[in-house]
């Protein structure tokens, strides 16, 4: 199959083009930032698709692995480290960005019209396996023309996004002043502070009040204040002991030992 | 898309494709129900346990059961879920474990209904690397579902598998580097044929084991099970989720666990070749007997799975993830340069393999006696700072002394200051008056 496009590709372009585009729409018009980022997900994905029918396999797992896997996810981890209801504000704060946006927006829609049109009308199209035998096969000839003719580019790039990567490290370093404290000497402060080491005593659960609201009692009887939930206690939920009831208890059970 | 090394691949009958698709989808279905009661069995034997013994024989309807009764359960979605993305969520997480088996070979060429074919559903030349393209999609479904769950422990269970999947997909990626590099190819069926002599697990050995190392963080399972650690997250991403979302879930973390069994197979175990013993065999490796050999190894795969779950305690996350970034991926990058390097002499320089044990051996000795030099340096260097601190010549710092948390300089040791200590000494800044009384206190910080 030469420069002619079979019937497979037509289906598969037109699918593909179809989910592309309405990624692409879905990722301006969403409300939502998360939503967003899916829908861009799955404009990359179909991408990465018409990639694999037009013989540029290594591409396109590529362009998922890095772009859908890696860089859209990370986007997903930001957006969920921010918060889960936080929407994006729509008002305007920097003063003409609007105007400068759709500006710049068209210009690039037009760079890319003329671009892309041009090499329709004028570049001859090439034949896909003829370029792919060159090297004895798509990933071997990515990887001669990476290594020979692209190298410095490909080298700079790289050190480009090490450079970037770095950059972040060093904006989010902070000097530690004081030890970080290991887990040992946590569990020591655990013990020698004032407050209870362990888990707290749970709340007292009887027949009749299956409930967190009734306070456990302590051995002698009276009323453990810390086996209480702190909010019930705020709001004064909690249920009083029926001292006549433990009496009645306590005076069955002596009754039962004489 | 025909390609003169791939002619076996894509010329099959449309008949023949649908086969092998539900053939492969009932073998998923199969073995997921299978491992479970397995797993299930081979824990409780290592807890002095006998595990479900009741349904079928030896209990082995079991899991049929309990997905049955798990997926006509009652749905309870939260109140605050998404409802979009908790929807998707499930489904493509399951979607993509299925996906990633395309390209598993199970067999050779074999003869169905008269028709020649591999006993694989497709093979491409990047198709190792569409294996961890579907992986890292399938990592959406446990986010999107930590997400749209709409509650706290769901969200950090989602947080915590992303952050997880993507460290150990780096050490995965790496440790296929070596294999690509000796079989000269990424294709699964390429890479097969290239063990025909000796297993890639053999000479490969760190890489293989790297690469198990790595599956189980993959996978989310025990020790490595963080994103689901029931003592800390409930039930992780998937706490809100019940019936049969939460059934699609088990099967893709199930499916998984045979699909990076299967891969470890392919790549690094000779794939469907017949173990040593059996090789001597001629028809070992023909026909349908291939399938049987696959079988096995990826179940000793699995067992290690279970064997990995009944022995170890779960890491601490800080642990896990110094783990994965400090040392798995370090390790590989420099075993990977070796290999390289090893490979690129055989080939360009023509050295024999006595001779690149030699130069590989004088190597590591030359590496030892610079990292001896080295460490006797930075003894000394210690020595001389012991010394000095012995000598007092180098004050004690505390961090707060002049009313400013500052780091330490080199040498210098540190000292708890307390925030009463700290107000103090900035008193001193602010009222020297007050000077007389807090030297005192300033002199014993811990007051």
């Amino acid at each position: 199959m030469n420069t002619a496009v079979n019937q497979g590709e037509t289906i598969v372009f037109w699918i593909c083009g179809f989910f592309a585009v309405l990624g692409a729409l879905g990722l301006i018009f969403s409300k939502k930032a998360v939503h967003s980022a899916l829908w861009m997900a799955l404009t990359m994905i179909s991408l990465a698709v018409l990639y694999v029918a037009n013989q540029a396999p290594f591409l396109g797992m590529v362009q998922i692995v890095v772009y859908t896997g890696a860089v859209m996810m990370l986007f997903l981890f930001v957006l969920m480290v921010v918060g889960v209801d936080s929407s994006d504000s729509l008002i305007e704060t920097i003063k003409g960005q609007r105007i400068a946006g759709i500006l710049l927006g068209l210009g690039l829609a037009i760079l890319l019209i003329w671009g892309i049109g041009s090499s329709m009308i004028d570049v001859p199209s090439g034949s896909l396996d003829e370029a792919n035998s060159v090297d004895g096969g798509n990933v071997q000839g990515i990887a001669h023309l990476i290594f020979t003719t692209y190298l410095v580019p490909f080298e700079v790039a790289s050190a480009l996004l090490i450079t970037a990567a770095l950059g972040a490290m060093v904006l989010a370093h902070r000097e530690r002043w004081l030890p970080k404290p290991t887990q040992t000497e946590m569990s020591k402060a655990r013990f020698a502070g004032a407050t209870h080491p362990g888990n707290l005593p749970a709340p007292g659960v009887y027949a009749r009040h299956n409930a967190v609201d009734t306070p456990a009692l302590l051995p002698d009887g009276s009323v453990s204040d810390i086996s209480i939930p702190g909010p019930l206690k705020a709001r004064g939920d909690v249920r009083p002991v029926d001292h006549m009831e433990m009496d009645e208890i306590r005076s069955i059970d002596e009754g039962s030992q004489s | 898309m025909t390609n003169s090394q791939f002619g076996v691949f894509g010329v099959d009958p449309w008949w023949l494709v649908i086969l092998k698709v539900v053939a492969i989808f009932v073998i998923l279905v199969l073995l997921t129900l299978f491992t479970i009661w397995w797993e299930r069995r081979v824990v409780s034997r290592m807890q002095n346990r006998i595990g479900p013994n009741r349904v079928g024989p030896q209990g082995l309807l079991q899991s049929l059961m309990d997905g049955i009764k798990l997926a006509l359960k009652e749905e309870i979605i939260p109140k605050t879920a998404h409802l979009a993305v908790y929807w998707i969520a499930p489904v493509i997480s399951a979607t993509m474990a299925f996906l990633a088996f395309a390209v598993i070979p199970f067999g050779p060429t074999v003869s169905i209904f008269g028709v020649e074919t591999p006993l694989q559903l497709t093979d491409f030349p990047v198709s190792v690397l569409y294996v961890l393209a579907i992986a890292s999609i399938g990592i959406y479904g446990i986010v999107l579902a930590g997400w749209s769950s709409g509650s706290t422990y769901p969200l950090l269970g989602g947080l915590r598998s992303s952050a997880q999947m993507i460290s150990y997909e780096i050490a995965m990626g790496l440790s296929f580097v070596a294999v690509f590099l000796y079989a000269g190819s990424m294709s699964t069926s390429e890479i097969v044929s290239a063990q025909q002599s000796v297993w890639f697990g053999v000479i490969l050995l760190p890489s293989f084991l790297i690469y198990i190392t790595a599956m189980t963080g993959e996978t989310n399972r025990a020790p490595f099970d963080l994103p689901e650690a029931e003592g800390e997250l409930v039930g992780g991403f998937h706490t809100e989720y019940s019936s049969l979302k939460f059934a699609l879930f088990f099967l893709a973390e199930y499916i998984n666990m045979v699909t990076v069994s299967a891969l470890a197979t392919t790549l690094f175990l000779g794939g469907w070749m017949a173990p040593w013993p059996l090789s001597l065999w001629d028809g070992a490796n023909q026909g349908w007997w291939p399938m049987l050999w696959w079988l096995l190894k990826v179940q000793i795969f699995i067992f290690v799975f279970i064997w990995l779950r009944g022995t170890l305690p779960r890491l601490r996350y800080d642990q896990f993830m110094k783990f994965g970034w400090k040392l798995l991926i370090p390790v590989s990058i420099v075993w990977i340069i070796i290999v390289a390097i090893a490979r690129a002499l055989r080939n360009d320089v023509n050295f024999s393999n006595q001779s690149l044990l030699l130069v590989g051996a004088a190597v590591i000795i030359l590496l030892l006696l610079i990292s001896r030099a080295f460490q006797v340096r930075a003894d000394r260097e210690q020595a001389a700072l012991d010394e000095a601190v012995a000598a007092d010549a180098l004050a004690i710092a505390d961090a707060a002394a002049g009313g400013f948390p500052v780091p330490p300089m080199p040498g210098q040791e540190f000292t708890i200051t307390t925030r009463r200590s700290m107000a103090a000494s900035t008193t001193i800044v602010a009222d020297r008056a007050v000077t007389e009384a807090v030297t005192s206190e300033q002199e014993n910080p811990d007051g």
